[in-house]
Protein backbone atom coordinates (compact mmCIF):
# COMPACT_ATOMS: atom_id res chain seq x y z
CA UNK A 1 0.00 0.00 0.00
CA UNK A 2 1.31 3.31 -1.23
CA UNK A 3 0.67 6.55 1.25
CA UNK A 4 0.23 9.39 -0.09
CA UNK A 5 2.28 12.28 0.43
CA UNK A 6 1.20 15.44 2.32
CA UNK A 7 1.41 17.74 -1.08
CA UNK A 8 -0.35 15.56 -2.50
CA UNK A 9 -2.90 15.40 -0.26
CA UNK A 10 -3.37 19.19 0.03
CA UNK A 11 -3.40 19.02 -3.88
CA UNK A 12 -6.23 16.47 -3.55
CA UNK A 13 -8.07 18.76 -1.58
CA UNK A 14 -7.92 21.98 -3.21
CA UNK A 15 -8.82 20.37 -5.69
CA UNK A 16 -12.18 18.68 -4.24
CA UNK A 17 -12.77 22.10 -2.75
CA UNK A 18 -13.10 23.38 -6.11
CA UNK A 19 -16.86 25.02 -6.83
CA UNK A 20 -18.50 23.29 -9.63
CA UNK A 21 -19.01 25.98 -12.05
CA UNK A 22 -19.99 24.05 -14.93
CA UNK A 23 -22.71 26.07 -16.79
CA UNK A 24 -21.72 29.00 -15.94
CA UNK A 25 -18.71 31.35 -17.97
CA UNK A 26 -16.48 30.93 -14.85
CA UNK A 27 -13.43 28.40 -14.09
CA UNK A 28 -12.12 28.19 -10.65
CA UNK A 29 -8.56 29.26 -10.20
CA UNK A 30 -7.82 29.21 -6.81
CA UNK A 31 -9.21 29.66 -3.02
CA UNK A 32 -8.98 33.31 -1.84
CA UNK A 33 -11.22 33.24 1.56
CA UNK A 34 -13.44 31.69 3.54
CA UNK A 35 -16.29 32.94 5.38
CA UNK A 36 -18.97 30.92 7.37
CA UNK A 37 -21.97 32.23 3.81
CA UNK A 38 -19.36 31.63 1.17
CA UNK A 39 -16.03 31.47 -0.03
CA UNK A 40 -14.69 33.49 -2.37
CA UNK A 41 -12.93 32.20 -5.66
CA UNK A 42 -10.55 33.47 -8.20
CA UNK A 43 -12.10 32.31 -11.51
CA UNK A 44 -11.10 32.85 -14.97
CA UNK A 45 -14.06 34.44 -16.83
CA UNK A 46 -14.04 32.50 -20.00
CA UNK A 47 -16.01 34.55 -22.21
CA UNK A 48 -13.86 37.87 -21.27
CA UNK A 49 -10.69 36.12 -20.94
CA UNK A 50 -10.27 38.27 -17.41
CA UNK A 51 -9.95 37.00 -13.99
CA UNK A 52 -12.60 37.90 -11.43
CA UNK A 53 -13.74 37.20 -8.02
CA UNK A 54 -16.51 34.40 -7.28
CA UNK A 55 -18.47 34.79 -3.88
CA UNK A 56 -20.28 31.89 -3.54
CA UNK A 57 -22.57 30.43 -0.79
CA UNK A 58 -20.78 27.41 1.07
CA UNK A 59 -23.85 25.12 0.65
CA UNK A 60 -27.29 25.56 -1.20
CA UNK A 61 -29.48 27.31 1.15
CA UNK A 62 -33.26 25.55 1.65
CA UNK A 63 -34.33 28.28 3.64
CA UNK A 64 -32.86 31.23 1.18
CA UNK A 65 -31.83 33.52 4.20
CA UNK A 66 -28.19 33.59 3.32
CA UNK A 67 -28.86 33.25 -0.70
CA UNK A 68 -31.07 36.56 0.24
CA UNK A 69 -28.71 37.85 2.50
CA UNK A 70 -25.63 37.49 -0.44
CA UNK A 71 -28.17 38.24 -3.07
CA UNK A 72 -28.52 41.92 -1.56
CA UNK A 73 -25.29 42.17 -1.22
CA UNK A 74 -24.58 41.99 -4.56
CA UNK A 75 -27.43 44.42 -5.34
CA UNK A 76 -26.21 47.05 -3.01
CA UNK A 77 -23.22 46.91 -4.68
CA UNK A 78 -24.36 46.91 -8.41
CA UNK A 79 -26.33 50.09 -7.25
CA UNK A 80 -22.89 52.16 -6.13
CA UNK A 81 -21.03 52.81 -9.65
CA UNK A 82 -18.17 54.48 -8.66
CA UNK A 83 -14.21 53.82 -8.97
CA UNK A 84 -13.92 53.49 -5.27
CA UNK A 85 -15.99 50.11 -4.93
CA UNK A 86 -15.52 47.17 -6.24
CA UNK A 87 -17.74 46.60 -9.21
CA UNK A 88 -20.23 43.76 -9.15
CA UNK A 89 -20.26 41.77 -13.25
CA UNK A 90 -22.91 38.92 -12.71
CA UNK A 91 -25.08 36.95 -10.03
CA UNK A 92 -26.70 33.76 -10.76
CA UNK A 93 -27.34 30.27 -9.08
CA UNK A 94 -25.33 27.31 -9.69
CA UNK A 95 -26.39 24.34 -10.98
CA UNK A 96 -26.27 22.64 -7.32
CA UNK A 97 -28.36 25.55 -5.89
CA UNK A 98 -25.88 28.10 -4.44
CA UNK A 99 -25.98 31.43 -5.22
CA UNK A 100 -22.96 32.85 -6.32
CA UNK A 101 -22.10 37.10 -7.47
CA UNK A 102 -18.91 37.73 -9.45
CA UNK A 103 -16.83 41.14 -9.16
CA UNK A 104 -13.51 42.63 -9.45
CA UNK A 105 -10.68 40.77 -8.60
CA UNK A 106 -8.14 43.76 -7.25
CA UNK A 107 -5.04 43.57 -5.40
CA UNK A 108 -3.49 45.63 -3.24
CA UNK A 109 -3.09 46.34 0.39
CA UNK A 110 -4.91 47.03 3.53
CA UNK A 111 -4.93 50.61 4.31
CA UNK A 112 -2.98 49.54 8.08
CA UNK A 113 -0.13 47.44 6.16
CA UNK A 114 -0.09 50.89 2.94
CA UNK A 115 0.37 53.38 6.23
CA UNK A 116 3.80 51.73 6.53
CA UNK A 117 4.84 53.19 3.47
CA UNK A 118 2.91 56.69 3.84
CA UNK A 119 4.70 58.50 6.15
CA UNK A 120 3.29 62.09 5.22
CA UNK A 121 0.64 64.00 7.10
CA UNK A 122 -0.67 65.61 4.13
CA UNK A 123 -0.14 62.29 1.94
CA UNK A 124 -2.54 60.66 4.84
CA UNK A 125 -4.89 63.15 4.87
CA UNK A 126 -5.66 63.36 1.31
CA UNK A 127 -5.94 59.31 1.27
CA UNK A 128 -8.77 59.72 4.02
CA UNK A 129 -10.48 62.60 1.75
CA UNK A 130 -9.97 59.61 -1.17
CA UNK A 131 -11.55 56.55 0.99
CA UNK A 132 -14.31 59.38 2.08
CA UNK A 133 -15.34 59.69 -1.85
CA UNK A 134 -16.84 56.47 -2.09
CA UNK A 135 -18.59 56.88 0.92
CA UNK A 136 -20.59 59.71 0.17
CA UNK A 137 -21.39 58.33 -2.76
CA UNK A 138 -22.84 55.55 -1.29
CA UNK A 139 -24.53 57.97 0.87
CA UNK A 140 -26.02 60.03 -2.09
CA UNK A 141 -27.66 56.79 -3.24
CA UNK A 142 -28.92 56.20 0.70
CA UNK A 143 -26.54 53.30 1.47
CA UNK A 144 -24.60 53.32 4.66
CA UNK A 145 -21.67 51.23 4.91
CA UNK A 146 -21.59 50.61 8.62
CA UNK A 147 -18.87 48.29 8.98
CA UNK A 148 -15.94 50.76 7.64
CA UNK A 149 -12.29 50.20 9.62
CA UNK A 150 -8.84 50.04 8.05
CA UNK A 151 -8.93 46.59 7.29
CA UNK A 152 -12.06 47.35 4.78
CA UNK A 153 -9.73 49.88 2.88
CA UNK A 154 -7.59 48.51 -0.13
CA UNK A 155 -5.13 50.97 -1.87
CA UNK A 156 -4.52 49.18 -5.14
CA UNK A 157 -1.54 48.37 -6.75
CA UNK A 158 -1.91 52.02 -9.05
CA UNK A 159 -2.94 53.61 -5.25
CA UNK A 160 -6.15 53.25 -6.33
CA UNK A 161 -8.34 53.47 -3.00
CA UNK A 162 -11.32 50.79 -2.81
CA UNK A 163 -14.38 50.56 -0.31
CA UNK A 164 -14.71 46.91 0.71
CA UNK A 165 -17.41 44.63 2.78
CA UNK A 166 -20.64 45.94 2.10
CA UNK A 167 -22.20 43.03 3.61
CA UNK A 168 -23.71 44.71 6.27
CA UNK A 169 -24.62 48.19 4.22
CA UNK A 170 -28.24 49.58 4.85
CA UNK A 171 -30.65 50.93 2.37
CA UNK A 172 -31.88 53.72 4.56
CA UNK A 173 -35.71 53.56 5.01
CA UNK A 174 -35.43 50.15 5.07
CA UNK A 175 -36.65 47.67 8.06
CA UNK A 176 -34.20 47.48 10.14
CA UNK A 177 -32.86 43.58 9.80
CA UNK A 178 -33.14 40.96 13.08
CA UNK A 179 -29.82 39.50 13.41
CA UNK A 180 -26.65 41.15 15.05
CA UNK A 181 -23.09 41.47 13.30
CA UNK A 182 -20.14 42.13 15.22
CA UNK A 183 -17.37 42.28 12.98
CA UNK A 184 -14.13 41.91 15.33
CA UNK A 185 -11.24 43.84 14.05
CA UNK A 186 -8.44 41.37 12.84
CA UNK A 187 -5.17 41.57 13.75
CA UNK A 188 -2.92 43.44 10.84
CA UNK A 189 0.44 42.24 11.86
CA UNK A 190 -0.61 38.82 11.18
CA UNK A 191 -1.96 39.59 8.01
CA UNK A 192 0.16 39.15 4.91
CA UNK A 193 2.07 42.41 3.59
CA UNK A 194 0.57 41.92 -0.23
CA UNK A 195 -3.25 40.77 0.52
CA UNK A 196 -5.70 40.36 -2.60
CA UNK A 197 -8.73 43.12 -2.13
CA UNK A 198 -11.20 40.26 -2.50
CA UNK A 199 -9.53 38.24 0.63
CA UNK A 200 -11.40 40.84 2.26
CA UNK A 201 -14.80 40.73 0.70
CA UNK A 202 -16.10 37.31 3.00
CA UNK A 203 -15.37 38.77 6.43
CA UNK A 204 -19.00 39.96 6.39
CA UNK A 205 -20.51 36.78 5.32
CA UNK A 206 -18.22 35.15 8.67
CA UNK A 207 -20.43 37.86 10.57
CA UNK A 208 -23.64 36.84 9.20
CA UNK A 209 -23.51 33.30 9.38
CA UNK A 210 -22.44 33.57 13.22
CA UNK A 211 -25.49 36.14 13.42
CA UNK A 212 -27.75 33.16 12.84
CA UNK A 213 -26.65 31.64 16.08
CA UNK A 214 -27.18 35.20 18.15
CA UNK A 215 -29.74 36.42 20.32
CA UNK A 216 -31.89 38.95 17.65
CA UNK A 217 -31.83 42.31 19.46
CA UNK A 218 -34.84 44.49 19.75
CA UNK A 219 -34.27 47.24 17.37
CA UNK A 220 -33.06 45.47 14.82
CA UNK A 221 -29.23 44.57 15.19
CA UNK A 222 -25.57 45.78 15.96
CA UNK A 223 -23.65 46.07 12.38
CA UNK A 224 -19.91 47.09 12.87
CA UNK A 225 -16.54 46.67 14.56
CA UNK A 226 -16.21 47.80 18.08
CA UNK A 227 -13.32 50.76 18.42
CA UNK A 228 -14.96 51.67 14.36
CA UNK A 229 -18.59 51.32 15.93
CA UNK A 230 -20.49 54.36 16.58
CA UNK A 231 -22.36 54.74 19.59
CA UNK A 232 -25.89 54.52 18.50
CA UNK A 233 -24.91 51.26 16.33
CA UNK A 234 -23.29 49.93 19.27
CA UNK A 235 -26.79 50.48 21.12
CA UNK A 236 -28.84 49.28 17.85
CA UNK A 237 -30.25 52.99 17.84
CA UNK A 238 -31.57 54.20 14.43
CA UNK A 239 -28.17 55.31 12.53
CA UNK A 240 -27.89 57.84 9.48
CA UNK A 241 -24.97 59.11 7.31
CA UNK A 242 -23.70 60.26 10.69
CA UNK A 243 -22.84 56.75 11.55
CA UNK A 244 -20.31 56.50 8.97
CA UNK A 245 -18.74 60.02 9.60
CA UNK A 246 -17.53 58.56 12.90
CA UNK A 247 -16.26 55.55 11.33
CA UNK A 248 -14.40 57.81 9.09
CA UNK A 249 -13.76 59.78 11.95
CA UNK A 250 -11.89 56.76 13.81
CA UNK A 251 -9.94 55.70 11.03
CA UNK A 252 -8.53 59.02 10.39
CA UNK A 253 -7.50 59.12 14.38
CA UNK A 254 -6.35 55.56 13.39
CA UNK A 255 -4.37 56.95 10.60
CA UNK A 256 -2.86 60.06 13.10
CA UNK A 257 -1.53 57.45 15.71
CA UNK A 258 1.60 56.28 16.25
CA UNK A 259 0.33 53.23 16.21
CA UNK A 260 -0.04 53.16 12.15
CA UNK A 261 3.93 54.32 12.00
CA UNK A 262 5.01 50.95 13.46
CA UNK A 263 3.08 47.59 13.68
CA UNK A 264 0.38 48.31 12.16
CA UNK A 265 -2.45 46.29 14.58
CA UNK A 266 -5.84 48.46 13.79
CA UNK A 267 -7.66 45.71 16.49
CA UNK A 268 -6.24 48.38 19.37
CA UNK A 269 -8.01 51.37 19.85
CA UNK A 270 -7.17 54.51 18.39
CA UNK A 271 -4.41 56.25 20.63
CA UNK A 272 -3.73 59.42 21.82
CA UNK A 273 -2.85 62.21 19.44
CA UNK A 274 0.52 62.92 20.33
CA UNK A 275 2.29 65.39 17.29
CA UNK A 276 -0.97 65.76 15.47
CA UNK A 277 -1.72 69.44 15.31
CA UNK A 278 -4.37 70.52 17.01
CA UNK A 279 -6.79 71.78 14.66
CA UNK A 280 -6.67 68.20 13.44
CA UNK A 281 -7.49 66.47 16.99
CA UNK A 282 -10.33 68.72 16.60
CA UNK A 283 -11.15 67.41 13.44
CA UNK A 284 -10.86 63.61 14.88
CA UNK A 285 -12.70 64.67 18.15
CA UNK A 286 -15.67 66.26 16.20
CA UNK A 287 -16.20 63.54 13.66
CA UNK A 288 -16.21 60.53 16.79
CA UNK A 289 -18.11 62.64 19.00
CA UNK A 290 -20.25 60.59 20.63
CA UNK A 291 -23.66 62.62 20.54
CA UNK A 292 -24.21 62.38 16.71
CA UNK A 293 -25.24 65.76 16.42
CA UNK A 294 -21.86 67.33 17.66
CA UNK A 295 -20.84 65.50 14.93
CA UNK A 296 -20.22 66.84 11.02
CA UNK A 297 -23.50 66.62 9.50
CA UNK A 298 -22.24 64.46 6.43
CA UNK A 299 -18.94 62.90 4.91
CA UNK A 300 -18.82 65.73 2.63
CA UNK A 301 -18.40 68.50 5.48
CA UNK A 302 -15.87 66.05 6.95
CA UNK A 303 -14.05 65.91 4.14
CA UNK A 304 -14.60 69.97 3.42
CA UNK A 305 -12.72 70.62 7.01
CA UNK A 306 -10.14 68.65 5.82
CA UNK A 307 -9.47 69.97 2.53
CA UNK A 308 -8.96 73.51 4.50
CA UNK A 309 -6.91 71.95 6.60
CA UNK A 310 -4.56 70.96 3.88
CA UNK A 311 -4.87 74.23 2.15
CA UNK A 312 -3.91 76.28 5.32
CA UNK A 313 -7.51 77.67 6.08
CA UNK A 314 -9.36 77.74 9.13
CA UNK A 315 -11.57 74.41 10.09
CA UNK A 316 -14.89 74.59 11.81
CA UNK A 317 -14.39 72.15 14.30
CA UNK A 318 -11.61 74.06 15.86
CA UNK A 319 -11.44 77.77 17.26
CA UNK A 320 -8.08 79.24 16.71
CA UNK A 321 -5.94 81.86 18.97
CA UNK A 322 -4.54 84.96 17.41
CA UNK A 323 -1.17 83.49 17.89
CA UNK A 324 -2.23 80.19 16.22
CA UNK A 325 -3.66 82.39 13.31
CA UNK A 326 -0.68 84.22 12.55
CA UNK A 327 1.33 80.61 12.76
CA UNK A 328 -1.07 79.15 10.08
CA UNK A 329 -1.53 82.22 8.06
CA UNK A 330 2.73 82.90 7.86
CA UNK A 331 2.86 79.01 7.10
CA UNK A 332 0.31 79.43 4.16
CA UNK A 333 2.29 82.03 2.73
CA UNK A 334 5.70 81.37 4.01
CA UNK A 335 7.44 81.87 0.37
CA UNK A 336 5.80 84.89 -0.55
CA UNK A 337 6.52 86.15 3.34
CA UNK A 338 10.66 85.18 2.19
CA UNK A 339 10.32 87.29 -1.43
CA UNK A 340 8.91 90.37 0.31
CA UNK A 341 11.51 89.95 3.39
CA UNK A 342 14.38 89.32 0.91
CA UNK A 343 12.99 92.55 -1.06
CA UNK A 344 13.08 94.73 1.51
CA UNK A 345 16.54 93.74 2.98
CA UNK A 346 18.32 94.08 -0.13
CA UNK A 347 16.61 97.85 -0.91
CA UNK A 348 17.66 98.35 2.27
CA UNK A 349 21.06 97.25 1.97
CA UNK A 350 21.00 99.29 -1.05
CA UNK A 351 20.49 102.47 0.50
CA UNK A 352 22.96 101.54 3.10
CA UNK A 353 26.03 101.05 0.95
CA UNK A 354 24.66 103.80 -1.15
CA UNK A 355 24.89 106.08 1.82
CA UNK A 356 28.58 105.30 2.46
CA UNK B 1 -8.36 87.24 -7.70
CA UNK B 2 -7.67 86.85 -11.47
CA UNK B 3 -4.49 86.54 -12.27
CA UNK B 4 -4.00 89.74 -14.36
CA UNK B 5 -5.74 91.45 -11.69
CA UNK B 6 -3.07 90.19 -9.07
CA UNK B 7 -0.49 91.12 -11.52
CA UNK B 8 -1.54 94.91 -11.94
CA UNK B 9 -2.48 95.19 -8.60
CA UNK B 10 1.16 94.02 -6.94
CA UNK B 11 2.95 95.45 -9.92
CA UNK B 12 1.17 98.93 -9.50
CA UNK B 13 2.03 98.66 -5.25
CA UNK B 14 5.52 97.37 -5.69
CA UNK B 15 6.15 99.69 -8.61
CA UNK B 16 5.00 102.72 -6.00
CA UNK B 17 6.91 101.19 -3.38
CA UNK B 18 10.17 100.63 -5.35
CA UNK B 19 10.22 104.57 -6.39
CA UNK B 20 9.36 106.15 -3.33
CA UNK B 21 12.87 104.75 -2.03
CA UNK B 22 14.48 106.88 -4.71
CA UNK B 23 13.76 109.45 -1.68
CA UNK B 24 16.45 107.88 0.34
CA UNK B 25 18.94 108.55 -2.41
CA UNK B 26 19.56 112.53 -2.10
CA UNK B 27 20.88 112.65 -5.70
CA UNK B 28 17.63 111.57 -6.76
CA UNK B 29 15.11 113.56 -4.29
CA UNK B 30 14.87 116.10 -6.54
CA UNK B 31 13.12 114.33 -9.10
CA UNK B 32 11.08 111.85 -7.12
CA UNK B 33 7.64 112.59 -8.34
CA UNK B 34 8.40 111.54 -11.76
CA UNK B 35 10.59 108.54 -10.56
CA UNK B 36 7.66 107.26 -8.52
CA UNK B 37 5.33 107.21 -11.58
CA UNK B 38 7.60 105.59 -14.24
CA UNK B 39 8.25 103.14 -11.62
CA UNK B 40 4.35 102.49 -11.17
CA UNK B 41 4.02 102.37 -14.93
CA UNK B 42 6.88 100.06 -15.05
CA UNK B 43 5.37 97.84 -11.91
CA UNK B 44 1.74 98.13 -13.96
CA UNK B 45 3.16 96.90 -17.29
CA UNK B 46 5.29 94.26 -15.50
CA UNK B 47 1.91 93.05 -14.05
CA UNK B 48 0.05 92.64 -16.98
CA UNK B 49 2.82 91.22 -19.14
CA UNK B 50 3.47 88.28 -16.20
CA UNK B 51 -0.39 87.97 -15.54
CA UNK B 52 -1.44 87.36 -19.24
CA UNK B 53 1.51 85.02 -18.90
CA UNK B 54 0.20 82.86 -15.66
CA UNK B 55 -2.93 82.84 -17.46
CA UNK B 56 -1.57 80.90 -20.37
CA UNK B 57 1.11 78.83 -18.15
CA UNK B 58 0.40 77.33 -15.23
CA UNK B 59 3.35 76.71 -13.86
CA UNK B 60 4.45 78.04 -10.58
CA UNK B 61 8.27 77.46 -11.97
CA UNK B 62 7.85 78.99 -15.13
CA UNK B 63 6.01 81.51 -13.40
CA UNK B 64 8.67 82.85 -11.15
CA UNK B 65 11.22 82.91 -14.01
CA UNK B 66 9.29 84.31 -16.22
CA UNK B 67 8.75 86.98 -13.73
CA UNK B 68 11.90 87.58 -13.07
CA UNK B 69 12.93 88.18 -16.90
CA UNK B 70 10.45 90.80 -17.48
CA UNK B 71 11.91 92.52 -14.01
CA UNK B 72 15.05 92.72 -15.65
CA UNK B 73 14.61 93.74 -18.68
CA UNK B 74 12.10 96.30 -17.64
CA UNK B 75 14.52 97.64 -15.67
CA UNK B 76 17.20 97.43 -17.84
CA UNK B 77 15.24 99.65 -19.84
CA UNK B 78 14.51 102.56 -16.96
CA UNK B 79 18.34 102.05 -16.26
CA UNK B 80 19.27 102.90 -20.09
CA UNK B 81 17.16 105.06 -20.35
CA UNK B 82 18.43 107.03 -17.10
CA UNK B 83 21.55 107.24 -18.25
CA UNK B 84 23.87 107.63 -15.12
CA UNK B 85 24.72 103.75 -15.24
CA UNK B 86 22.91 102.45 -12.46
CA UNK B 87 22.25 99.37 -13.67
CA UNK B 88 22.94 97.31 -10.56
CA UNK B 89 20.71 99.80 -8.24
CA UNK B 90 17.58 99.60 -10.69
CA UNK B 91 17.81 95.94 -12.33
CA UNK B 92 18.25 94.28 -8.76
CA UNK B 93 15.33 95.40 -7.23
CA UNK B 94 13.72 95.80 -10.58
CA UNK B 95 13.83 92.19 -11.13
CA UNK B 96 13.10 90.76 -7.07
CA UNK B 97 9.67 92.92 -8.01
CA UNK B 98 9.25 90.96 -11.30
CA UNK B 99 9.76 87.56 -9.40
CA UNK B 100 7.67 88.46 -6.76
CA UNK B 101 4.74 89.14 -9.39
CA UNK B 102 5.40 86.42 -10.99
CA UNK B 103 4.88 83.76 -8.05
CA UNK B 104 1.96 85.60 -6.68
CA UNK B 105 0.10 85.72 -10.30
CA UNK B 106 0.59 82.00 -10.27
CA UNK B 107 -0.16 80.94 -6.20
CA UNK B 108 -3.14 83.59 -5.59
CA UNK B 109 -4.62 84.40 -8.87
CA UNK B 110 -7.31 82.12 -9.88
CA UNK B 111 -7.55 80.20 -13.49
CA UNK B 112 -9.42 81.94 -16.14
CA UNK B 113 -12.92 80.41 -15.91
CA UNK B 114 -13.74 78.12 -18.82
CA UNK B 115 -17.00 79.34 -21.24
CA UNK B 116 -19.48 77.48 -22.20
CA UNK B 117 -20.28 77.72 -26.08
Amino acid sequence: MTWLSDQVVDRLQATLRLPDLSGTRYRPIRYLARGGMGTVWLAEDTVLDRRVALKILDAADHSGELAARLLREARILARLEHPGIVPVHDAGTLGDGRVFYCMKYVEGQRLDHALRNINSLPERLRLLARIAEPIAFAHSKGILHRDLKPENIMIGSFGEVLVMDWGVAKVKGSAPTACLIATPATTGEAAEEKTEVNRRLDSSSTSATSSLNLPETGHGGIFGTPGYMSPEQTRSDPVDERTDVFSLGAILTFMLSPITTGQADSSSQPQPLRPVPRPLQAICAKATAPERVSRYASVEDLSADLARYLEGLPVTAYREGFFERAGRVSARHRVAIVLVTAYLLMRLLLIFFSRR
Amino acid sequence: MNKILVGLLLGGILGIFDGLTAWFYPEARAGIVGIVIGSTIKGLIAGVLIGVFARKVNSLAWGVVFGLGVGLILAFVVAYMDGHGYYFKIMLPGGTVGLIVGYATQRYGSAAHLQRT
